[in-house]
């Protein structure tokens, strides 16, 4: 059972996408409560062109990343309330950005696994650099995570009366955007691009149906994260299918399960 | 008597458009003043210039003998109801806890002190069961008295309460007012509270804050609720309608207060 753990890339698959797992359960689940699930999926997007980018200029995508999403974030942020309703202006600019990844990707065509690598990830090739990036990316993130939770979630759930007790919406808003944005770049080293969700908003929504204590929910939530991680890399292992594969199947697979027992729950 | 909130030549305007113009008005401590008056008369701006959301661009506002200013713990606030809340599933007593310190950096976890204080507002509101279902299953009445808990901590001297009537039957506008009249006597704080109608309001009021044309007219019920004041606040000739224990504003034979509360619903 445990002969996968005598391979170096196996261990630090585990330990990487557990990071991340922790982080993306976590994040997800205030920003599935914020009703801004769209910010995961539009920072990934603006994600490639970074990575891309980085490439492109000789440093590694995982910099580029970073420093792509976390700006994209911040914008998202001061932007505020005025992105709400502008889904065209949004969805260009997303195309756009994948547009420029593809466009830095062709001057560097010896980079083609590269691209599968970025849209759809490869957590079997993290090595153990990328691995030590990711754990400060997540500490860093838990931190400052744990900074902000009180306002954040008041804020969330009352922004009036927050911001009549001295809460600054805009501040808030900020500091978690760039939370999610560097959330997001760790997740793109496991699942890639267009596979966000899966970590992020999947297991989050599956924790919502499940309790409505919030200490619980984000608990189940990284919990969901971290086992569909695992039990995605451990099945890639057994099947020589993709891990990205079985960790978007174990994803949706839970989340349509607790909706089901929901729904069955509510007709009884 | 002490002034809870005090304004002095208090004008606030929005690019163009001025809402509150010149006003000057003392509001006792320790009184339940029903605040009234048509859609766009003012009723949430007086209550964000009190919170400090809104800076006057004239005048001096006081409250408690202090400048207004964001994030004063002295006030309770309950903005109006929304149709879109986030976290929907979660359950009352989780949300109204958010507001307990909320402003604090940190994790979210409460204290022994502090979950009871929490555990004390819903008490007050008489919502300790309904706290532990999660918020998509409870009526519009029964989050408002989450909201009102939620008001509460922190022990406020003034609550501002914003159109808590809005979409509520008779029936339960007739608790909500109960309630709060409860409340206010209980803890000995001074409460605005702000609706369409003055009817519901007419049993537990001390005076009447009428807000029209940039204007205010503060007092009891029959200083402030008669033909030459109302006439004046909506630059109209308004007659006042008494049948039974109820008050009728009429304009030109329409009831204005009714009329408001149709448009907006």
């Amino acid at each position: 059972m445990f002969t996968m753990l005598e391979y170096d890339f196996m261990r630090n698959a585990f330990a990487a996408s557990a990071v991340v797992a922790l982080l993306a359960g976590t994040v997800g689940y205030f920003l599935v409560m914020r009703g801004q699930t769209f910010a995961g999926h539009a920072l990934s997007h603006v994600g490639f062109a970074g990575a891309t980018g980085a490439v492109l200029i000789g440093l590694a995508p995982l910099y580029g990343l970073v420093a792509s999403t976390v700006a994209g974030g911040i914008v998202m942020g001061l932007m505020g309330a005025r992105l709400q309703g502008s889904d065209v202006a949004i969805g260009s600019i997303l195309a756009l950005a994948l547009g420029l990844g593809m466009l830095f990707l062709h001057f560097f065509t010896s980079y083609a696994t590269q691209v599968t690598a970025l849209l759809f990830g490869n957590v079997l090739s993290v090595e153990a650099d990328t691995l030590h990036a990711l754990i400060v990316l997540g500490v860093l993130c838990a931190i400052l995570l744990a900074c902000i939770a009180r306002p954040l979630v008041f804020a969330s759930t009352q922004p009036e009366l927050a911001e009549a007790k001295g809460v600054s919406l805009r501040r808030i808003s900020v500091l978690f955007l760039s939370i999610v944005a560097l959330a997001t770049a760790g997740c793109i080293q496991i699942v890639g691009v267009l596979l966000v969700f899966t970590l992020m908003i999947g297991p989050a929504a599956a924790a919502r149906h499940m309790t409505s204590r919030l200490g619980h929910g984000v608990a189940l939530s990284a919990g969901l994260a971290l086992s569909e991680a695992w039990g995605g890399i451990a099945l890639a292992y057994y099947t020589d299918w993709p891990s990205s594969f079985w960790i978007s199947a174990l994803s949706v697979g839970t989340y349509l399960a607790t909706l089901s027992v929901r729904q069955w729950r509510r007709r009884r | 008597m002490d002034a809870a909130v005090s304004l002095a030549g208090v004008t606030v305007a929005f690019d163009e458009r001025t809402v509150l113009s010149d006003v000057s008005l003392d509001i006792p401590s320790g009184s339940f003043v029903g605040v009234l008056g048509q859609n766009g008369a003012g009723k949430s701006t007086l209550m964000h210039a009190i919170l400090g959301l809104v800076r006057p661009r004239a005048g001096t506002l006081h409250v408690f003998g202090r400048p207004a200013t964001r994030g004063n713990a002295a006030i309770g606030y309950m903005p109006q109801l929304r149709s879109t809340v986030a976290g929907l599933w979660l359950r009352g007593r989780d949300v109204v806890a958010t507001a307990s310190n909320g402003h604090r950096w940190g994790l979210p976890i409460l204290g022994k002190a502090a979950l009871r204080e929490v555990q004390w507002a819903l008490d007050m509101v008489g919502a300790g069961e309904l706290a532990e279902r999660p918020l998509r299953e409870l009526s519009g009445g029964e989050r408002q008295r989450l909201l009102l808990a939620q008001a509460l901590l922190g022990r406020p001297r003034l609550l501002l309460l914003d159109e808590p009537l809005i979409s509520l039957d008779p029936h339960h506008q007739r608790n909500v007012v109960e309630l709060v009249r409860r409340i206010q006597r209980e803890c000995g704080i001074t409460v605005l509270f702000s609706a369409h109608e003055l009817n519901p309001l007419l049993d537990a009021i001390d005076q009447v804050l009428y807000l029209g044309r940039g204007q205010a007219a503060l007092g009891t019920v029959n200083e402030v609720i008669t033909p030459s004041v109302l006439s004046r606040l909506y630059g109209a000739p308004i007659d006042v309608v008494r049948i039974k224990e109820r008050i009728f504003v009429m304009a030109g034979g329409v009831d204005v207060e009714r009329e408001a509360h149709v448009h907006d619903a």
